[in-house]
């Protein structure tokens, strides 16, 4: 058992948790992964670590409520605990002084672009970060990135907070303003790390992307998480995350990602129904949830 | 021969004991346990294993133990039913086997005890998995398993990972007083015979019981501990002050075939497929989270011909697949499953589809499996593994409709303990190196048995090699040699 010494929502939907794990808080570095499981019926899923205190034993991470786990990971509170959190998974970023850095986070994704950031700041490169969300609400870790950046440029889907657009429209920004990048960095939903990898390949820019397949048991034994990387089988979770983008077979990962859809919705339509019976018996409001893909939306 | 039957307390004569039959085990019928998870063996009664026990021929130098890679003295527990004394057996078994109950179950006994039996030159072998399987049992039910009491040494070894070779050099150690942990990436104790041998060739159930029994001797256990990962070996000796480590990650990455189709929605490693249903019970959806495809009508095929591909498709059947297919490039003759595991699937309705091999995986063009494009093979000149290379037929490719592909053709070594140990010699193929006999790594202190030495074997190789490693470490800690 892992137990919650701190929970606290950043905006609606998207809750961070500190849990008690002085070994994993020991040895995770920027760019890895927890796999965890709720109770004894629950599935196991991924979800990067955002930062971690070796001192206190503990780490965070960032959960975006998108199906049934994670809608209920994020009715967990302070002092509760999960039944298993394993970990750190996967190879850690590869952090070096390439010179300037761009560093992109969509969504949540920003939760695990934020030590990466850091890491690389404070191995001297010049960080450029792009932070991007649907709206003004979602935006997190807004002074954290700041914090770790030469320069943070942001942007909302519809405009509510700061720019209007997406993210890549900073990045061809950046690009056309002649700015010399070294690499860019880019962690957040599918169609936003493919978009970005389309516009950096044009333009020959290194660039790495961190992946997010279904997974169980996050060390290479059970091959669910194979990604095709310059059309050869690759695991995400002992030869990844991180991946060159531009060798990312990018619809093959959008295609099983989707292997479940069915049961996903199912489970989330019975949890729902459930949850709402509840919640009128208790007379309370069920709280908006949003809909997605699993994993995808914990990146 | 007359002094042999003076002292034997067997009441047949020897001659006559040849004309006893061997006792077959009482089966779930097949039609019925192919739409369960049951068990489909359910044992002898004690009756059944004392007439069983009675064919034995209590030869003068017993080839059975020879056999066994443990090391099980089988004539002195056989013996021991014959007088009814099946406690006694059990704890002779457990003298050598930590695991019975399992062993009991899984081990290939036709190449192993029985494969060498005297009586298999005339009639068929005495019964020694079914034998060691019902005292396992017997002693279960009894609830009377013996705790023995062994002074402390004082020493700490560190067990990585929880399969049937780490389970056994933990259950070795513990008896002779050295302090044990047994670390498991897993959330569950038991490695690949639970998240891979199925619930109806081993009962997770019986699994637990045998742990159980290792926490009561003292042996500790922590889940949720990828070592390399979480931990390192290092670590693990310098920090958490570990005399020695073992490692038993067993198997590895799955292998693929790398022919085209194989990111197919529908395509799974036996690995996962198992792992779905067993560890975390995905044909429970939705009372259990995990998904898995539905297989209700589907038609499913397994490429390979080793347990794992029985296991997975015997799973597929349960089910409720419409058509279970298993493609195997070679014959019967060169099918490393065990005999029993064949004729179980085979009663089932599994349909083989011997020498044949998928060249392709077919797309409904939206990223989902409808098929697999085959070929017919034959076979040539011998290859490596001395089994005859199987050679494709020109002009024989055929389509099979398909919804559901499982690719169970190996393992290749799991990188994460070996790049994450400095100085830990590894083969060319990625395995780690280890003594033959002491199971000894090039890091000393650092012992390995298991998959991870061998590549893909059985249970009781692994075992095998634990007992070699439970012994070399207790060399190692009580002299302090390397």
């Amino acid at each position: 058992m892992f137990k919650i010494v701190h929970a606290q929502f950043l905006a609606p939907g998207i809750k961070r948790f500190v849990i008690e794990a002085p070994r994993i808080a020991r040895k995770q570095k920027p760019g890895q992964f927890v796999i965890l499981r709720i109770y004894e019926e629950g599935e196991r899923i991924p979800v990067t670590i955002e930062n971690s205190d070796p001192e206190r034993g503990t780490i965070s991470i960032v959960v975006q409520a998108a199906g049934k786990t994670t809608n209920l990971l994020n009715s967990l509170e302070t002092g509760d605990s999960i039944l298993d959190v394993v970990g750190p998974l996967g190879k850690p970023s590869e952090i070096k002084n390439y010179g300037t850095v761009v560093v992109v986070g969509g969504g949540v994704g920003t939760a695990m672009a934020y030590p990466t950031a850091s890491a690389l700041k404070r191995a001297g490169n010049r960080v450029i970060s792009i932070v991007g969300a649907r709206n003004k609400e979602l935006v997190i870790l807004e002074s954290e990135m700041r914090g770790v950046s030469d320069a943070l440029l942001l942007t909302t889907d519809d405009g509510s907070y700061a720019d209007k657009g997406f993210v890549t429209d900073k990045l061809r920004q950046l690009i056309e303003n002649g700015t010399r990048i070294d690499l860019v960095v880019a962690v957040g939903p599918i169609v936003m790390m493919r978009a970005v990898s389309e516009m950096t390949r044009k333009e020959n820019i290194h660039t790495v992307v961190s992946l997010n397949p279904i997974m169980i048991d996050g060390t290479g034994m059970c091959g669910g998480c194979r990604v095709l990387i310059d059309g050869k089988s690759e695991f995400a979770c002992v030869d990844g995350p991180e991946f060159d983008a531009h060798k990312v077979d990018f619809s093959v990962l959008v295609q099983r990602n989707g292997m479940y859809r069915y049961a996903e919705q199912r489970s989330m339509a019975e949890f729902q129904a459930k949850r709402n019976t509840q919640d009128h018996l208790e007379n309370e409001h069920a709280c908006a949830v949003g809909s997605g893909d699993r994993q995808g939306a914990q990146r | 021969m007359t002094t042999v039957a003076k002292k034997s307390m067997n009441p047949v004569p020897i001659k006559e004991r040849m004309k006893i039959p061997r006792q077959a085990m009482i089966e779930q019928p097949a039609e019925v346990r192919a739409h369960n998870f049951e068990e489909v063996n359910l044992g002898y009664d004690a009756e059944l294993a004392q007439q069983e026990a009675r064919r034995c021929l209590e030869c003068a130098k017993p080839t059975c133990t020879d056999n066994c890679p443990v090391g099980v003295n089988v004539k002195e527990f056989v013996e021991l039913i014959v007088m009814g004394k099946f406690l006694e057996a059990a704890a002779k078994v457990r003298e050598a086997n930590v695991l019975p109950a399992i062993t009991g179950r899984v081990c290939p006994q036709e190449d192993q005890c029985e494969g060498k039996c005297l009586l298999s030159k005339k009639v068929k072998p005495l019964g020694i998995g079914y034998l060691e399987r019902f005292v396992a049992d017997y002693e279960q039910r009894m609830g009377t398993h013996v705790v023995p009491k062994i002074a402390p040494t004082g020493k700490k070894v560190a067990v990585v990972g929880s399969g049937p070779s780490g389970l056994t050099v933990a259950g070795d150690l513990i008896q002779k007083g050295h302090q044990v942990r047994v670390f498991e990436a897993l959330h569950e104790i038991g490695g690949v015979l639970v998240y891979g041998i199925p619930e109806f060739r081993l009962p997770k159930q019986i699994v637990r019981e045998q742990i159980d029994y290792m926490r009561q001797m003292g042996v500790e256990f922590e889940t949720d501990v990828v070592v390399g990962r979480t931990v390192t070996v290092d670590e693990l000796m310098e920090e958490e002050g570990y005399d020695a480590v073992y490692i038993g990650t067993g198997a590895g990455l799955p292998q693929f075939m790398n022919i085209p189709g194989e990111h197919l929605n529908g395509v799974y490693s036996a690995n996962e497929f198992l792992t779905r249903i067993n560890l975390m019970k995905a044909y429970k959806f939705p009372v259990y989270d995990e998904p898995m495809l539905d297989l209700q009508g589907r038609d499913v095929a397994v490429i390979g011909g080793g347990n794992t591909a029985l296991d997975a498709i015997r799973s597929a059947l349960r089910l409720g697949a419409r058509k279970a297919y298993v493609l195997y490039r070679r014959s019967d003759a060169e099918m490393p499953a065990r005999a029993e595991e064949v004729h179980h699937a085979r009663q089932e309705g599994i349909d083989f589809q011997m020498l044949t091999a998928p060249v392709e995986f077919i797309s409904d063009g939206k990223g989902w499996l409808t098929g697999a494009r085959c070929v017919r093979m034959e076979l040539g000149e011998p290859d490596a593994s001395g089994r005859r290379r199987p050679v494709p037929k020109a002009g024989s490719e055929f389509d099979l409709p398909l919804s559901v592909a499982v690719i169970a053709i190996g393992t290749s070594a799991n990188p994460i303990v070996q790049s994450t140990t400095p100085g830990l010699g590894t083969n060319k193929r990625g395995y780690i190196q280890a003594g033959e006999e002491n199971q000894r790594t090039t890091r000393k202190g650092v012992f390995a048995g298991g998959d991870i030495v061998t590549g893909s074997a059985t249970v009781i190789l692994a075992m095998g090699a634990g007992r070699r490693a439970a012994n070399s470490i207790h060399e190692y800690l009580t002299t302090g040699q390397w």
